[in-house]
């Protein structure tokens, strides 16, 4: 693919601020930065203070590591809706400094500074405005705490390289940093592939973590590699991410502005007040726009969502995601926007119900498109299912609704995981081994069992004489298992009061394992025993720290 | 007009449509005069199809075995002609779940999706072994009671097999509904009831098609030798089935259920 366009031929990439508010989850929540605190999403740290990251706590962690480090640290449950509700005043906020402000997510905005620059006479002057009028917002916002982590602000070429110039730089204004004009290579050339993970969305992880092995750790030396070699081995992916390495140009190959024509409005009768409501409706509309977009081979990646009242109060926002915003990521936007509107301040509350919501894709680029199948992808079957699961996702809420996911392990319950259902081979997950993985050692053999419990029932193994079998350091029983002890009820499948006889009649193993002795925390050693009792049943059984306990049945 | 009309194909494809077909019948205009002097008074006045004629003469033809759920070879004794759709299937007794796998595993080889709600000790793995398609596959945890049928709901008529084990008792209504909707959109409701709790405690409406397992003997270790490479092997199991489209007197096939590799195998 020689056709690729040299870095030279590149547009110039456009000079941006963007804005970050760090923590924002816990700033809308009115956290006190000076306290630990950490704010959880999805069972996962999504935000934590400065004192709690100082020990240790991390994104991305899970609840009982994050308190295993700190173990005082205040736990706050994620309030996406109030996060979207504060950030919009401050976003408003910024319409004074431009009318160009792009959304990404509550705590993340940019906007382009070629005009605001001359207004305000220089782009420290404008960096400095900006945090003034952020800090100004978010103080109007009475959060509670005293105090917050103020803002970081970045100006480089291009948005993503001023996104990490935020990110590395201190609070604004005196933190900000500022790239100068046509030195945003040089600014990128030392940072980490892995920075590329977020804008490249679900493709970025593996190329990071071919390039990271091809020995290729900075964006520099990514960056310095020719680029029809990096189109010709990575493709379309390589070729954004080698474009975003050497900082010419942030938008993907090939951006234009989306013909007016495709542009979908969703009329409410009657006015609409609630947010659920109104969200609802933007999901066929997202769809709608996907359909349209995807006729065309296009995808959006800037979308104007403009709301309008009964009484003609009018509400536009532009949002802006790194990678391509799929239907669902329309929705949360809509969401997000209406959230900051609806609910916000009275001041900028409107005074009567929706009438209007209009998804004008603003920038679009060439799709990709979903990988399918080899043999024609998703079926009508696939489809229907994937609606389905949908609408229980909308009656019992995110999370409840799980799909398997093979991890591999030594136990019925390691091997296959169950992960939220996010949508239809957006990215399937992998639910067999890999092909040729290397086995695990200490594994139990096939047949698995049929029912893996969720909650393993304490028990009580016993030889001949009555004496607990336990099991020496070389993995040897003390004695032959003679008979199981159950609790008085077990909802195992086995009633004990039909006088099911607990009888050992056969039995395997043991297969002892000791899984990541290093690491205090997640470390676990046990040894599992299949026994079949005169009943019939047949029971996974295993002892860790002298306790026996049934941890599945082969039913 | 003495045009030889073949008589063997049916007037109605001849005729010419009736431009008034979206009126009341007595106001359309009727091509009587035509058909008086043919001389045949006895042909119906009202030559042109309806629109369910039509439908009825066009309609794609289904083949009994479109209405029917593939299953795996082991099962072939005891469903000679595949898993019907639309029938309610009740699974009890030790090794139910093994059953409900086994009657699942080949219809999502072939395409088909399983919910599985309200089941969440499923073995995920002896699943994979038997043959499930886990890409196929959706787990919901158990939906509180009020919320249990609507969530069923959903999934009849979307996925081809629902898999559920309500651990509180339906209401009659929503058993009928459930199993009325099931037939009419052809999906397959199967109803576990492990071993302790008999089909008529757990489930208020009629179950088509009962499978009941039989007592089982697990072959592989034994208590007096259990040496290092022991390990239990496979399960001998007979199940019966009775019910709608079975004889009387039932039938019942001995299973491996799984064999040695995990896999169910007929005996």
């Amino acid at each position: 693919m020689n056709g690729a366009p040299a870095a030279t031929d590149s547009p110039a990439a456009v000079r941006t601020l963007v804005v970050g508010c760090p923590d924002w989850p816990l700033t809308a929540l009115g956290v006190d930065p000076g306290e630990q605190a950490l704010v959880l999403g999805a069972g996962r740290v999504v935000a934590a203070t400065g004192p709690a990251r100082a020990v240790g706590v991390a994104r991305g962690q899970h609840r009982r590591e994050a308190q295993y480090l700190c173990p005082e640290v205040r736990v706050l449950a994620r309030d996406e809706a109030r996060e979207a509700r504060e950030f919009e005043v401050v976003a408003s906020a910024l319409g004074a400094v431009t009318p160009w402000v792009e959304a990404r997510c509550p705590g993340r905005c940019s906007f382009g500074v070629l005009g605001p620059v001359r207004l305000f006479g220089g782009e420290v002057a404008l960096v400095r405005h900006t945090a003034e009028v952020v800090g100004a917002a978010v103080d109007r916002l009475e959060l509670g705490a005293g105090s917050h982590p103020g803002c970081r602000i970045g100006v480089a070429d291009g948005a993503f390289a001023a996104g990490l110039a935020a990110r590395v730089g201190g609070v604004a204004p005196e933190g900000a940093v500022v790239v100068p004009p046509g030195r945003s290579p040089d600014f990128l050339a030392p940072l980490p592939v892995a920075v590329l993970t977020t804008p490249l969305a679900g493709r970025g992880a593996e190329l990071v973590d071919v390039l990271i092995r091809l020995g290729l750790t900075t964006l520099g030396a990514f960056a310095a590699i020719p680029v029809a070699d990096v189109s010709a081995r990575f493709g379309n992916d390589g070729l954004d991410a080698h474009r975003l390495a050497s900082g010419v140009d942030n938008r993907p190959v090939g951006h234009r502005s989306a013909p007016p024509d495709l542009a979908v409005s969703v009329p409410f009768d009657p006015p609409v007040d609630r947010i659920d409501r109104a969200a609802f409706a933007a999901r066929s509309a997202a769809e709608a726009l996907h359909e349209r977009l995807s006729a065309r081979g296009m995808a959006c990646t800037r979308l104007l969502v403009e709301v309008e009242t009964e009484h003609g109060e009018r509400m536009s926002r532009r949002w802006r995601d790194e990678g391509v915003l799929g239907p669902v990521a329309v929705v949360d936007r809509v969401r997000w926007q209406l959230e900051g509107w609806l609910h916000g301040p009275p001041a900028v509350r409107p005074t009567s119900g929706i009438v209007l919501l209009v998804l004008v894709p603003d920038e679009v680029v060439p799709a990709v498109g979903r990988q399918l199948g080899f043999w024609g992808g998703a079926s009508a079957a696939d489809e229907r299912a994937g609606r389905a699961c949908d609408r229980v996702v909308g009656l019992l809420g995110p999370g409840s609704v799980r799909v398997p996911e093979w991890r591999g392990g030594r136990d019925p319950d390691d091997q296959v995981a169950l992960v939220p259902f996010v949508g239809l081979t957006e990215s399937p997950t992998r639910v067999e081994p890999l092909e040729g993985a290397p086995p695990w050692p200490g594994a139990l053999p096939r047949p698995s069992p049929a029912a893996v419990h969720t909650e393993p029932v304490a028990i009580d193994v016993v030889d001949a004489g009555g004496v607990p079998v336990t099991v020496d350091g070389r993995g040897v029983l003390s004695a032959p298992p003679a008979r199981l002890v159950l609790p008085e009820r077990v909802s195992l499948g086995v009633d004990p009061d039909t006088g099911s006889d607990q009888r050992v009649t056969a039995w395997a193993g043991p297969w002892p394992v000791d899984e990541r002795w290093w690491d205090p925390l997640r470390r676990s050693r046990r040894a599992r025993l299949q026994i079949v009792t005169a009943d019939g049943t047949a029971r996974l059984v295993a002892l860790a720290d002298g306790q026996w306990t049934v941890v599945a049945t082969y039913d | 007009m003495s045009r030889a009309l073949p008589s063997a194909l049916p007037r109605s494809l001849l005729a010419e449509p009736d431009l008034f077909d979206d009126l009341p019948p007595e106001e359309h205009s009727l091509p009587t005069h035509g058909l008086s002097e043919a001389g045949r008074p006895g042909l119906p006045l009202r030559v042109a199809p309806t629109l369910a004629e039509t439908a009825q003469r066009i309609r794609p033809t289904t083949l009994a075995v479109d209405r029917t759920l593939p299953v795996i070879e082991a099962l072939a004794g005891l469903f000679p002609d595949g898993l019907r759709r639309g029938v309610t299937v009740g699974v009890s007794g030790a090794g139910a779940r093994s059953m409900a796998l086994a009657l699942m595993a080949r219809a999502t080889q072939t395409g088909s999706w399983v919910a599985v709600v309200g089941t969440s000790d499923m073995g995920l793995a002896a699943a994979f072994e038997v043959g499930v398609a886990l890409e196929r596959l959706v787990v919901v945890n158990a939906p509180h009671p009020d919320q249990w049928a609507s969530v069923v709901a959903t999934f009849v008529g979307a996925v081809d097999l629902v898999l559920v084990s309500p651990g509180h008792r339906p209401s009659t209504g929503d058993a009928r509904r459930l199993a009325a909707r099931c037939r009419e959109r052809g999906s397959v409701l199967v109803c576990l009831f492990p071993e302790g709790r008999s089909p008529g405690e757990g489930w208020p409406g009629r179950i088509d098609l009962q499978f009941s397992m039989g007592a089982a003997t697990w072959s592989g270790p034994d208590a007096s030798s259990a040496g290092p490479l022991a390990r239990l092997r496979s399960r001998r199991v007979e199940v019966s089935v009775g019910g709608r489209g079975v004889p009387d007197d039932g039938r019942s096939d001995v299973l491996l259920l799984p064999d040695p590799t995990g896999v169910p195998a007929r005996l």
